[in-house]
């Protein structure tokens, strides 16, 4: 093995390490500790993991602190960010299932998070528990709404307005889902 | 015809509505385009000229301040509305209550790409964590190297509180007499007119020395040995001692001057650059 190679071998586990085991409180990592870790050229140990990763149908995604997908970003840009590794695929309604959600559940928060995109990323609650009461159970709409607060999909204020979290950004191809929905 | 005193009034009621009608529309997420700038515009400057005593010129700053954040949210629409991501909300509300939940969760599962995560103990932690136990002392012997602290009881001295800086070695109206003596002479030798500049009394030698002269100075002022003297437009604060402590609390409405004391002023100061 080069030795190129195997400098490469090695900051690629460790990058594994870092984006696989959660590390704080949130998962993901944040471009700085990758630097910190990996050294200046942690871009490109990403670039070569994506592609890797790519045989697994996962990829490494990267959430910009603006919110937006950034072109050619800036090192100042990506050290901000978070890192994470997502499935770069689809799941089947099947295979969701598999992995703890319930097919209301899962529904209720396509429907939340859909209305808070429609309503410029910012909801009154109300509004959104009136959405899922037309098919969900009164009693599990708050409680639905609480559980995806609490997984980090949504936020609230305190005028009870709901607003996209860290988890839909990581995980949700926001135009896409839109797209899908007006294509239906 | 309206007197001044309604007109007034109905001025203040059209503004107070509209201030609530601004604070819903931002709260509630509101269409922002529901308030009619113009009209709000001229509604405030009509009533403008009534406008006298400063709450009622609080009012209208505050009228305006809100119709401003109400013309971000106009401007924030619109740039959304001519982004890709722009859905009519109806329409999509619409296609929600249609479409079945099997075919929502389809729909949803093509956009998901969930967070990979592993949570899965590696031999080398366990090997760590064993280590750690062996080494871990038992809880009766760890809770026995610390015994708790016998506490010795005795009267405390009058030295003793003072150095502790619980009683002060003089009464607070003995130090502040003294100070206000202080502040006399320095008006006597560095005044003018029987006043001085705020900074050229409460700076000292160090920094400590001058947040305690200010705070004395704040003493000074409230029970009436001193008086400040404010130009606003030349930015200049003077104090001025009485040659009488004067009673004025009960007499007359008190009002605070918060005068900011910051490290940087005092560095000016000493600097000469504080003028």
């Amino acid at each position: 093995m080069s030795k190129r190679k195997a400098y490469y071998t090695s900051k690629i586990k460790r990058a594994v390490h870092m984006l696989f085991y959660r590390r704080h409180k949130k998962p993901g990592v944040k471009g700085w500790e990758l630097r910190k870790a990996l050294g200046s050229d942690y871009p490109k140990v990403l670039k070569i993991l994506d592609d890797y990763l790519k045989t697994l149908d996962l990829q490494v995604k990267t959430v910009f602190e603006e919110e937006k997908q950034v072109e050619k970003p800036t090192l100042e840009e990506l050290d901000k960010a978070r890192f994470y590794v997502t499935l770069r695929g689809e799941l089947t309604p099947k295979e969701a299932k598999m992995i703890g959600w319930r097919i209301d559940d899962l529904a209720g928060l396509a429907i939340a998070i859909t209305h808070v995109i429609s309503k410029k990323g910012k909801a009154p609650r109300k509004e959104v528990e009136e959405l899922l009461r037309d098919k969900l159970p009164g009693w599990k709409v708050g409680f639905n709404i609480d559980r995806y607060i609490r997984y980090g999909y949504l936020t609230q204020d305190e005028n009870e307005q709901l607003y996209l979290d860290w988890r839909t950004r990581a995980e949700v191809d926001q135009k896409a889902l839109i797209d899908l929905l007006l294509s239906k | 015809m309206q007197s001044k005193r309604e007109r007034s009034k109905t001025g203040r009621e059209k503004l107070q509505r509209t201030i609530e009608m601004c604070k819903s529309v931002e709260d509630r997420s509101l269409d922002p385009f529901l308030i009619d700038v113009d009209e709000v515009i001229s509604t405030v400057r009509e009533y403008f000229p009534e406008w006298e005593i400063p709450e009622d010129l609080c009012l209208d700053a505050e009228t305006i301040h809100r119709l401003a954040s109400v013309i971000k949210l106009q401007s924030e629409w619109v740039k959304h509305r001519s982004t890709s991501l722009y859905t009519d909300p109806f329409l999509l509300e619409e296609k929600l209550t249609r479409i079945g939940k099997e075919e929502i969760v389809e729909t949803f599962v093509n956009a998901w790409h969930p967070i990979v995560e592993f949570e899965q103990i590696s031999l080398h932690s366990l090997a760590e964590a064993l280590r750690y136990w062996e080494s871990l002392l038992p809880l009766k012997e760890r809770w026995k190297e610390f015994p708790p602290a016998e506490l010795e009881r005795s009267l405390a001295t009058r030295e003793e509180l003072i150095r502790q800086r619980i009683l002060r070695d003089k009464a607070f109206s003995e130090e502040l007499e003294n100070f206000w003596q202080e502040l006399k002479n320095h008006v006597g030798t560095k005044g003018e007119n029987g006043k001085i500049r705020y900074w050229d009394f409460v700076g000292a030698e160090t920094y400590d020395e001058t947040v305690n002269k200010a705070f004395m100075t704040s003493f000074l002022v409230t029970y009436g040995y001193a008086t400040l003297e404010i130009h606003p437009l030349e930015e200049e604060i003077f104090i001025k001692p009485y040659e009488k402590q004067t009673a004025k609390i009960g007499k007359e409405q008190l009002v605070s001057i918060p005068i900011a004391v910051s490290a940087e002023d005092w560095i000016k100061w000493k600097r000469g650059e504080l003028e």
